[in-house]
């Protein structure tokens, strides 16, 4: 049976790994290359690096590190941060990447999704959804917010989630807001109706923390994949220490 | 020469990267000469079966591989590498495959589409490429050869499927070895010695 997966993110800011609490306060993790290279022989299944820089000029130094990962590093690669068309999405594949998460351009022009996967194949269109809980606990929602974090919008996250489907996402990576860097563990709440919602996988990211934590995103969550940052950064856990630990519990796990 | 064949569908530097990690020299092309004189072919292909066959057919590049493949020349098929040598595709209906398999590629019907991720390969018989492990896959469709006995490796998403077909100089498989990290390494190296 098809596993689920552990995956690594390196935020990745002028050639550096960094990692941040509630998207703000960015402290230095480490080299993108080595990290990624440590990560795969520990056994991640897949690294994702997100451009957290991305500005027009900071764009090369992205495609230079995607480069020089891939030509060392045999796992997939998912590519995200500032990609706003389908020529920036052809320099990160041309560079090495496997995939590509696209964010706050897709909520500004939905199309481009149709577009890049009818050019590139639905395969390597990741859509990357922000969420933030709105309202009361008797009326939950979730909110899209795009530029990092910085501005609301109107979309329910779910909604959201159903469209990039239909329009040709292969893969949903979400992020919770409001778990993200807190260690308090993964929105299972949310990513359990993403995941109903949706029938293509989705990649639950924001607050893996503890082992229990990362058991729930798959069990309760339903979760295909989980992302995480600090607690392999900072050698909390290792992923070694953590696929274990799952298999143990039961989770089907390659390891 | 190792060829690696480039028709315009996905990402092909990663296959030749894996190759430079295990020592193998190799050249990206699409020019049918290099199909001529090539000592082994790799066929990788990510997208869809229509735009794959078009683009072979345009390119110049499906009689040569046919011709090569009938020499005896070595040759690997990746993902839609695979799908492409069967008679046709759910994915792109009336399109021609390459036609070297009886049989076609049909859609998963349960389970999240597209499989994504690492899935154990269980090999069918003692062979000398095909061992126990995981391996990376990406794909909406799976190939259902009409004989049954080039499967060499089959793999259960929602219900087993071969994930790897031989027969004779033709090794083809589903997943991405060049995405499979030590296992796809492995496989690789197996199969530049067999």
């Amino acid at each position: 049976m098809l596993t689920k997966r552990i995956i690594p993110c390196l935020d990745v800011k002028d050639d550096l790994v960094v990692k941040g609490k509630n998207f703000v306060s960015l402290k230095f993790a480490g080299d993108p290359v080595e990290l990624a290279r440590k990560y795969s022989s520990e056994g991640a299944d897949e690294l994702v690096f997100l451009d957290i820089t991305a500005s027009y000029e900071k764009r090369k130094t992205m495609i230079e590190t995607v480069r020089k990962v891939a030509a060392q590093v045999f796992i997939p690669l998912t590519v995200g941060g500032g990609v706003s068309s389908i020529k920036d999405i052809r320099s990160l594949l041309n560079a090495g990447a496997d995939k590509i998460a696209i964010n706050s351009a897709a909520v500004k022009n939905p199309w481009l999704i149709n577009q890049a996967a009818k050019e590139f194949g639905s395969q390597c269109i990741v859509v990357a959804i922000d969420a933030k809980k709105v309202g009361n606990d008797q009326s939950k929602k979730w909110k899209v917010f795009i530029e990092g974090g910085r501005k609301e919008t109107f979309l329910d996250a779910i909604d959201w989630a159903k469209e990039a489907e239909k329009r040709g996402a292969g893969e949903i990576l979400l992020t919770s807001m409001d778990r993200d860097g807190t260690k308090r563990g993964f929105d299972t709440e949310l990513t359990r109706l993403i995941s109903k919602a949706a029938n293509i996988p989705i990649i639950s990211s924001g607050g893996a923390g503890t082992l229990g934590s990362l058991e729930s995103i798959f069990r309760e969550g339903k979760a295909d994949a989980a992302l995480a940052a600090s607690i392999f950064h900072y050698d909390k856990y290792s992923i070694n220490e953590v696929k274990k630990y799952l298999k143990n519990k039961g989770v089907d796990i390659r390891c | 020469m190792i060829a690696i064949i480039d028709y315009g569908a996905g990402n092909i530097g990663s296959v030749k990267n894996a190759l430079d990690r295990i020592g193998v020299s190799s050249v990206i092309t699409s020019n049918p000469k290099d199909i001529k004189t090539a000592e082994r072919i790799i066929l990788p292909g990510v997208g869809a079966f229509g735009a794959a066959m078009d683009s072979l057919r345009s390119k110049g590049l499906e009689e040569p591989l046919k011709a090569a493949l009938k020499r005896g020349v070595p040759f690997l098929g990746i993902c839609l590498g695979l799908q492409i040598l069967f008679e046709q595709s759910e994915e792109s209906i009336g399109v021609k495959g390459m036609e070297i398999f009886k049989g076609r590629a049909i859609r998963f019907t349960e389970g999240k589409v597209p499989q994504i991720g690492w899935n154990r390969i269980i090999p069918k018989a003692k062979g000398e490429i095909f061992r126990q492990g995981y391996a990376y896959f990406v794909n909406s469709y799976y190939v259902k050869p009409e004989d049954k006995s080039i499967i060499a490796a089959i793999t259960d998403y929602y219900g087993e499927f071969a994930c790897a077909v031989q027969c004779k100089n033709i090794t083809a498989v589903q997943f991405h070895p060049e995405k499979s990290g030590e296992y796809g390494m492995g496989f690789l190296r197996r199969w530049m010695e067999c």
